[in-house]
This record gives structure tokens, sequence and C-alpha cells, in this order.
């Protein structure tokens, strides 16, 4: 899983009204080489929660200083954008579990796939 | 267009694959006006349904209004082509008939009026011009001279060839009901997928549409609810293989096409519960819901007890009980979903499968926020067919007064079809199996 997907989940276990953002439990993370693309991570920014990307990043040790604000006039910040690029793309947790802020429930990650799959009695 | 481009906008003609019929026009010849040369090359960069593209010259319902037509046609525009330090070809070209060389030859021949003052080159020609002859669309009744001629410069060709590269039958990771290949490509377009788009599929099953979407440079993720195919596991829908293999799943099929760092994540995941946050997210959402045929319908959920240990808790071998998913919610949830995270202008393309004896237009789901851009119908059999659905966000669901965006149900037209899955197979039961020879290879 992605930090860029991990950005746009939420806990929908029923009843929960603050399921966001989702807890990474992570017990493998891996840091993959993929392609630089400014354009896609400009474009990502604006739909991004800023402050849960940068926790999230921090907590798997990969917070690599991306503020804690967004910079003004980030398109043309090449050097910022490659630590956006490296946070959102390139970590992926492999093993672990994301946990609902709420009810603690934990969703598994598998080879780097979460189950989000609730439980009979939980929809 | 302003009047100002008439000398750059010149009439153009495209030439279409004669497959998916009902997605167009009749006629596999198609003249445009009001473009410009830029605007036919992005279309055939694109267009898996255009074979190629020509500058028309000339055209005519005989070769002598051809003639005409031709030395009409201004030689400021030919000069370019046609002047002495130039290469160039003529090839033939007859819809719904074969011609034996020599008539080709015969007609090219027949040309000499052209002021052609380059040199003939077969192999490496700067320029290729086209004779195209339209003998119908009935193979049972060709005629003896062509309906229409046309006469152009070749400008370029369509993708056609991606139909073949990415042909489900050499792809790493399939699935009973993998989209193919050409339809998937114009899935994509109808989505308008471009470069730098995030599209999702939530029903993605091994990412046929996440491949067609990749290769023009979107980045892509999806969810299905099937452990087993999001992890590439279990069965293989191969005739000669029993398991899936190691590298049988989605990121492998993006791998294979050269798309890798497209992939953005797939979840095992229940559509009608989504798990993203309550934002526009997705500049597209393509999809292939299961019609309930040969993938079954689910969602999680349950109407019998469930044994659970005292303390409440599931044991750790729990696989979540799933029901049937009403083909009707489906796609309200859908529609219903697309709403709230498609970005404004993005699109749903999804099919629809439609019980033929009783489809009426006010069938297709509707949403305030959604716009219908087309419906292309797709046969199956005699009467079952699935339609090719395009939607268009117009408006953000906060701007509607209260509820009148959610699915309601109780009165969707298409509600009659949760019994498509019982009247495509009572169907089936009716008739003899000679009676229907139309494959049913699409059918779900």
């Amino acid at each position: 899983m992605k930090l860029l997907t991990h950005n746009m989940l939420t806990s929908h276990v029923k009843g929960v009204t603050k399921g966001y953002p989702l807890l990474i439990k992570a017990t493998e993370v891996k840091v993959n080489d993929v392609d630089f693309n400014p354009q896609f991570v400009c474009r990502m920014i604006p739909k991004l929660e800023w402050s849960a990307l940068v926790e999230a990043a921090d907590l798997l040790g990969h917070r690599q200083d991306l503020p804690s604000e967004l910079v003004p006039d980030y398109e043309k910040n090449e050097d910022f954008l490659k630590k956006v690029h490296r946070a959102l793309l390139e970590v992926e947790v492999i093993e672990g579990c994301l946990q609902c802020p709420e009810s603690g429930r934990e969703f598994p990650i598998s080879r780097g796939i979460p189950n989000m799959l609730l439980n009979e009695d939980e929809v | 267009m302003a009047s100002s481009c008439s000398r750059t906008c010149l009439q153009y003609l495209l030439h279409l694959a004669h497959d998916n019929l009902d997605f167009r026009l009749p006629s596999p010849f198609w003249c445009l006006n009001s473009l410009t040369e830029e605007d036919v090359r992005s279309v055939m960069a694109r267009s898996v349904c255009a074979k190629s593209a020509f500058e028309l010259w000339g055209r005519g319902r005989t070769h002598s209004e051809l003639r005409t037509s031709l030395l009409n046609y201004s030689p400021e525009k030919m000069s370019p082509y046609v002047h002495k330090e130039s290469t160039y070809r003529i090839n033939v070209y007859t819809f719904n008939k074969t011609l034996l060389f020599a008539d080709r030859i015969k007609k090219i021949d027949a040309l000499e009026y052209l002021p052609f003052e380059g040199t003939v080159s077969l192999k490496s020609p700067q320029h290729i011009f086209c004779l195209l002859e339209d003998y119908g669309t009935d193979p049972n009744n060709i005629p003896e001279h062509p309906n229409y001629v046309y006469f152009g410069r070749w400008i370029a060709d369509g993708q056609r060839e991606l139909i073949r590269s990415h042909s489900v039958k050499s792809r790493h990771f399939i699935g009973n009901t993998s989209m193919d290949a050409g339809l998937s490509f114009i899935m994509t377009n109808h989505a308008k997928v471009k470069e730098n788009d995030l599209v999702f599929d939530p029903f993605v099953g091994t990412g046929s549409l996440l491949v067609a979407c990749s290769h023009f440079g979107a980045y892509v993720c999806g969810t299905d609810i099937d452990y087993n195919t999001i992890h590439g596991k279990g069965r293989s829908s191969r005739k000669n293989q029993k398991w899936r293999g190691p590298d049988e799943n989605i990121r492998a099929n993006l791998r294979q096409y050269g798309t890798q760092k497209m992939y953005v994540d797939v979840m095992v995941s229940d559509a009608s519960k989504p798990v993203w946050r309550n934002a526009a997210l997705f500049d597209a959402i393509i999809t292939d819901p299961p019609y309930g045929i040969r993938e079954s319908t689910r969602k999680t959920g349950s109407h019998k007890d469930i044994a659970k240990a005292p303390d409440g808790s599931y044991a750790d071998s729990h696989v979540p009980v799933s029901q049937a998913y009403n083909l009707s919610d489906i796609f309200a949830d859908l529609l219903h979903f697309s709403a709230q995270h498609l970005v404004v202008g993005g699109r749903l393309v999804y099919w629809l499968p439609v019980y033929r004896p009783e489809y009426c237009e006010e069938m297709i789901p509707h949403h305030a926020c959604l716009q219908l851009v087309s419906n292309c119908e797709q046969t199956l059999s005699s009467h079952t067919s699935r339609r090719l659905i395009t939607m268009e966000k117009i408006k953000e669901p906060k701007e509607l007064d209260g509820l009148a965006g959610a699915p309601d149900p109780r009165c969707s037209p298409y509600h009659g079809h949760n019994a498509f899955r019982e009247k495509y197979f009572s169907g089936l039961n009716k008739r003899s199996s000679k009676e229907d020879t139309r494959a049913d290879v699409d059918g779900k």
C-alpha cells in the first residue's frame, strides 16, 4: 500500500464518525524506485490531506524533512516535489495493518494489499 | 473554428474498422470538416476503431465524378506533395470487394491526370496516397462498380495494433471475464483518460481496464471483493493450467506492458461499502461490474447468525459471508459513488447488462450530478446485450437540495433488471440448442 492510497482511505466501520486517517502499523516497508513525474505530483497535491501524509511518512520513518505545511509555489520547486513523490509513490507498506482510529478495528495488509472487508455483523 | 483557418481546415476522411458496428454510423468511411491536421493526428493517436486517416482531395459516386472533384482541388494545396523532388506511392483500397493486382494497377494508371511530378517509390515514399472504393456493406451483393470513391493523402494510422499487442491471449494474468483489449481501449477513450490522470476501477478483477488506462499515461488503482483475484491466487482461467503462477497479478500485467510505474494500489474491498474519504479524488472511473452470470454478484453481509467466540471475536480463518448484490443496487451505488468521488468533468464508463425484449432508454440509471454522454449496445445473444454507458460529472452532490442525489432504488427503472440473471438463464433453456448460434463469449 502506498501513502497516496492511504491518504484517501477512511474507516467505514458502522457508526464511526472520526475514521480518518487510518493508523498504519507496519511490520514490513519497502522503498521502490518509481520514475519521478512532477506533473502527476502537482496534480495530486491539491487532493491530499497534507498533515495526514506527513504523519504517515513520519510514522514509517520516511518523512525525509517533508514540511508540516505545504510550501507555497510548490509547482516550480523540484526538490520539494521529489520528496513528495518519494513519500506518495515510492514508500510501500508490504505487511502490517491499518487501524480505525475510533473503533480500533484492524484491516490487514499482506503482500502490499490492504483487505478492507468488514465482517457480516459490522455492516 | 474561425474562418481564418479556411486555408488550414481541409476535409479529412477516416477509414473505420468494420467491427463494433453498433458503436458508430453504418458506413466505414467518414468525411470530416472543420478539423486541422493536428486534430486528426491526435484522434488517430488514440483511436482503436479507425484504421487510417486521409487528407481528402476528391470524392464522387463514380470515377468520373472523382476526376472532376480532383481537378477542382486547389493546386496550391497539392503542390507540397507533388513537386519534382518528392517521392510517392498510390495504394488502392476496396471495401467489400477483392481486386486482382492487375485491376489495381489499372485504377492507379487511370489517375494519370493528377499533377504528380515526383518519383514513385514503393519502399519508402515521402508521401502516400490512397484511392478508396466503397462497394457497400452487403457481402452477398457486391456491385460491379463502387458506390463511392475517394482519393486522399495518407496522414496517420489508428492504434489498432494495440488490439493485437495487448491481446488477452498473451496476457500474464487473466480471469474468466477479463475485458478484451479493443473494448478496454474504447472504454479508456470514452472516459477521456489522459496522462497524469488518476483512474479507479471498483470491480477491477484482473485489471484489464487499468492496463489500457496505464498505456495512455494514467495512474491506476482498483478494488475487488474477491481475495484470490486481487492476490493472483487460485484456479487459472487458462485451459491447460490448473493453478495461477507466482507472477500472475495485476502489477505483473502492467509490468508486461512496461507501465508498472503507473500502478498505485489494488485492494480487497466491497464496492457497496466504499472506503474512500469524501472528496473528488478520481479523474475517471472505468469498470465492468459483475452481471451475476459468469461471476457472482456479492457484497459482505449475511442473513444468518454467524458463530462467534464468547468474547465476540471471529476465528482468524473467518472469511466474511457474502449475500447477493442486486443488480439495480450495483448501478445505483456506482452512480452515487461516482457523483461523490469524480472530479467535475470526470467520467464514469461502465457496462450495463440488458434484457433486450424489455429494454427502453428510460432504464439507463440516472443521477442528478451525472450527465449521460453515450449509450452503445453490444449484442451478446438474441435476448441479451450489454450497453457501454458513459456519463460525465457536471456538479458536486452538495450543490443539490437535500437527498436529491441519493440513490432511490424504489423508483429506479432498472429495478426489473434484477431479474436479468433469471431471464438470461430462462432464455437459454427455452431455446433449442440449434437456434442460438451467436456465441455468448462475453455474456456474463
